[in-house]
């Protein structure tokens, strides 16, 4: 009876890693391959390092919006369980102190109306705002950085093949001297192996053509632009794995309540179909089928 | 339904209400039902596609209350529900994986019931109804993955919106009735937003239609032999409700896995970007379930022929019970069929394959053969056209010959029947006329 079961499961499997294996497309672009540091937040069990995503956020803060807005977080976002500034005595993160100096601290503050005379106004953020972002529309954006768009961060790492490993290597190790043998660099641009792209028709050295292209952003991370409370080294490596992991965060906040939950509905579900076999054999007992 | 109905209303109130509106009987009979006792595992899926769709009911009715179709708001309302309902990311996830599960079940049913020939006389009418199920669920599938309103979203929409510009004469006016527009826009997503909701229930209908037509003839068994006697049947309840729910659960486990572990994975990066009509993704790429008519559309070099053979590829479906010649129903005792059966499981998972592949790719990674007309015969381009040949082969040449020509093995007497110990120790002699269609 279990080899009965056994042939449509296998197929059902199959036809499952089918579907993912077919799912991506490959792309024309090439990029370097991507480094994967070891994410404390990988495997059906991994979870955020809250002290981490604290880090990230402080990279995020210090470097990131400068030019990058973050839409989709609001303040009270960091407080919720999972975030960086979760803290259990506060289940109302929109009461969390931490959560509430950080909003109120945010350098740019929130364009708003006065509410008695109708005059637009610029009043301090709250925790139910989001990060003001740092150009007021996009053609204020391309203008300042060169006609390229700084692209809004809240799902950088869904929005990407390889999610953080690619957040990661693009900036902590991407940037390299433009290869000798490219004939046209644009000018204000910068090479990086990670950043698709297709070098083909610039080219002229010897051999393959060099992966990755030219992004408008210059290389963001220098060792101790951030530093970092917790002692944690301040190194390019380091900020560009915290920023990776906090953009993850951004992207997926609810990942740990996900994997949590699913953990709980995989025993529920594992003894649920045993007792359902169960029953099956016990009201098919001579049977003959 | 067939036979002669069993229950008896016990209590007052049911034999009143039995000489009124007879529902209870209805549903005692439905669960009465004579099923064949040699039922497989792949019989299970008719009950996984009823919870799929009752999943996708249930969860789609909540997203409805959260989701904002117009043009401005439609993606962050999405990611509002990621974000900010309360357990927005388990409905959402449900039912964006929900889609992807249902296709692998419906696929599955489709399967089995062309192996065991369960579209030939008299299930030709539940077949069409099969048939037309799945292409509403296409349809459904289509406009769910539009209201996202991501990259992904927004030029799927443009692709497939277009084929109907190809039609000759009524194509461009048809395509811009179809938008609301002179291109796919707010409106396209407002009108895909209430045909996503309409949808499901033509397909529920659909599905009672389904469950009707099977109750009138009753169920195909796994030798596709008619049920001769009582002994041949067990009724429904509680044999196959255990059977059934046993294998929902099994399929609830990968359903599981998906939501909890890996809930992006059937889906694109590039839809987690905001629609944007000015920047084309480098790949528009469907979603894998409708990625083998992608292959068939894009092996024919003309758009209008593209789109035809994609239509062509669909009427097959509906087609099968007027192509297949033989009137042994079951594969197994047709053993020649059984090969290109199998064959053309792997031939539509080949076609998958390429459609998410770009044409001119190579099949594998670093060969090149020459070139042949438009593209290089080791490219995607022409495994796509050597699929899509054999797909349409399989319908419309090899099911109809091989039901004239093969000499299928004899079928046991009755489902009953203790059968021959191995099929292929029958004596040849044996075999039953292919040719006269019962």
């Amino acid at each position: 009876m279990l080899r009965k079961l056994l042939v449509p499961a296998g197929l059902l499997l199959i036809a499952g890693l089918f579907a993912l294996a077919s799912a991506p497309a490959l792309a024309e672009t090439t990029q370097a391959p991507l480094k994967s540091p070891s994410w404390s937040f990988s495997g059906p069990f991994g979870m955020y390092d809250q002290g981490q995503l604290q880090r990230g956020f402080k990279v995020y803060t210090e470097v990131c919006a400068q030019c990058h807005s973050l839409n989709l977080v609001a303040f009270h976002n960091l407080g919720d369980p999972g975030g960086p500034f979760f803290n259990p005595k506060y289940p109302n993160p929109n009461e969390n102190p931490v959560v509430k100096a950080v909003a109120a601290a945010w350098p740019r503050q929130v364009p708003d109306i006065d509410s008695d005379t109708g005059d637009p106004i610029h009043r301090p953020a709250t925790t139910a705002d989001v990060p003001t972002p740092p150009f007021p529309n996009e053609p204020a954006a391309r203008a300042s950085n060169g006609g390229a768009l700084p692209p809004d961060m809240s799902l950088l790492v869904a929005a990407r093949e390889g999610g953080p490993d690619y957040v990661y290597s693009l900036v902590a190790y991407g940037y390299k001297p433009t290869p000798a043998g490219i004939t046209s660099a644009p000018p204000g641009k910068y090479y990086n192996e990670i950043f698709p792209g297709d070098l083909s028709s610039t080219w002229s050295g010897k051999g393959d053509v060099p992966p990755g292209g030219f992004i408008s952003m210059p290389p963001p991370l220098t060792n101790c632009k951030v530093t970092f409370d917790d002692g944690t080294p301040c190194t390019v490596d380091q900020e560009a794995k915290d920023v990776a992991a906090f953009l993850t965060w951004a992207s997926d906040p609810h990942m740990d309540e996900r994997k949590q939950t699913g953990l709980a509905v995989m025993i529920y579900l594992l003894i649920f179909t045993g007792l359902l076999y169960v029953s099956y054999r016990q009201i098919w007992r001579g049977v003959a089928h | 339904m067939s036979g002669p109905s069993s229950y008896e209303p016990k209590t007052a109130i049911e034999r009143w209400l039995d000489s009124r509106l007879p529902i209870v009987r209805f549903g005692a009979d439905l669960m009465d039902f004579p099923t064949p006792k040699n039922l497989n595992y792949w019989w299970t899926f008719g009950g996984i596609l009823a919870f799929c769709l009752g999943t996708q009911l249930v969860t789609g009715v909540i997203l409805a209350m959260h989701y904002d179709p117009s043009g401005a708001g439609a993606f962050n309302s999405v990611q509002h529900i990621m974000r900010d309902v309360n357990y927005g990311w388990l409905i959402r996830y449900i039912h964006a994986n929900g889609a992807a599960m249902f296709f692998l079940a419906v696929y599955i049913h489709i399967f089995r019931g062309i192996y065991y020939g369960s579209f030939k006389a008299p299930r030709e009418v539940l077949w069409l109804i099969g048939a037309a199920i799945y292409v509403v669920m296409m349809a459904t599938a289509f406009f769910g993955y539009v209201l996202v309103w991501g990259q992904m979203s927004f030029w799927a929409a443009k692709v497939i919106t277009n084929l109907f510009g190809a039609i000759p004469v009524i194509g461009p006016s048809l395509a811009t009735w179809i938008w609301g527009g002179f291109t796919v826009d707010a409106p396209t997503l407002n009108r895909f937003y209430s045909l996503h909701y309409l949808a499901p229930f033509v397909i529920a209908a659909l599905v009672v239609l389904h469950i009707w037509a099977l109750h009138v003839p009753g169920n195909n068994n796994p030798t596709g032999v008619n049920v001769k006697s009582k002994s041949d049947t067990l009724p429904f309840h509680p044999y196959y409700t255990v059977k059934d729910g046993f294998a929902v659960s099994v399929f609830m486990i990968l359903f599981a896995v998906f939501v909890f572990y890996m809930p992006e994975a059937m889906g694109h990066v590039d839809n987690n970007i905001p629609a944007n009509p000015l920047a084309t993704p480098a790949h528009i790429v469907p979603e894998w379930y409708l990625l083998p008519y992608y292959a068939i559309l894009r092996a024919v070099p003309d758009k209008l022929m593209g789109v035809m053979a994609l239509a062509a590829a669909v009427v097959c479906i509906f087609a099968l019970p007027w192509l297949d010649t033989s009137r042994v129903r079951s594969m197994r005792y047709r053993p020649q069929a059984r090969l290109y059966f199998i064959i053309f499981v792997f031939d539509c998972l080949l076609l998958g394959l390429c459609g998410a592949h770009e044409p001119d790719e190579p099949f594998i990674r670093g060969l090149t053969g020459f070139q042949l007309l438009d593209g290089d015969i080791t490219s995607y381009l022409w495994v796509s056209r050597i699929a899509s040949l054999y797909y349409f082969a399989y319908f419309l040449l090899i099911t109809p010959i091989l039901g004239l020509r093969e000499t299928p093995l004899p079928a046991p007497e009755s489902i009953s029947t203790p059968v021959l110990a191995h099929p292929a120790a029958a004596p040849a002699g044996a075999a039953a006329a292919p040719e006269k269609k019962g």
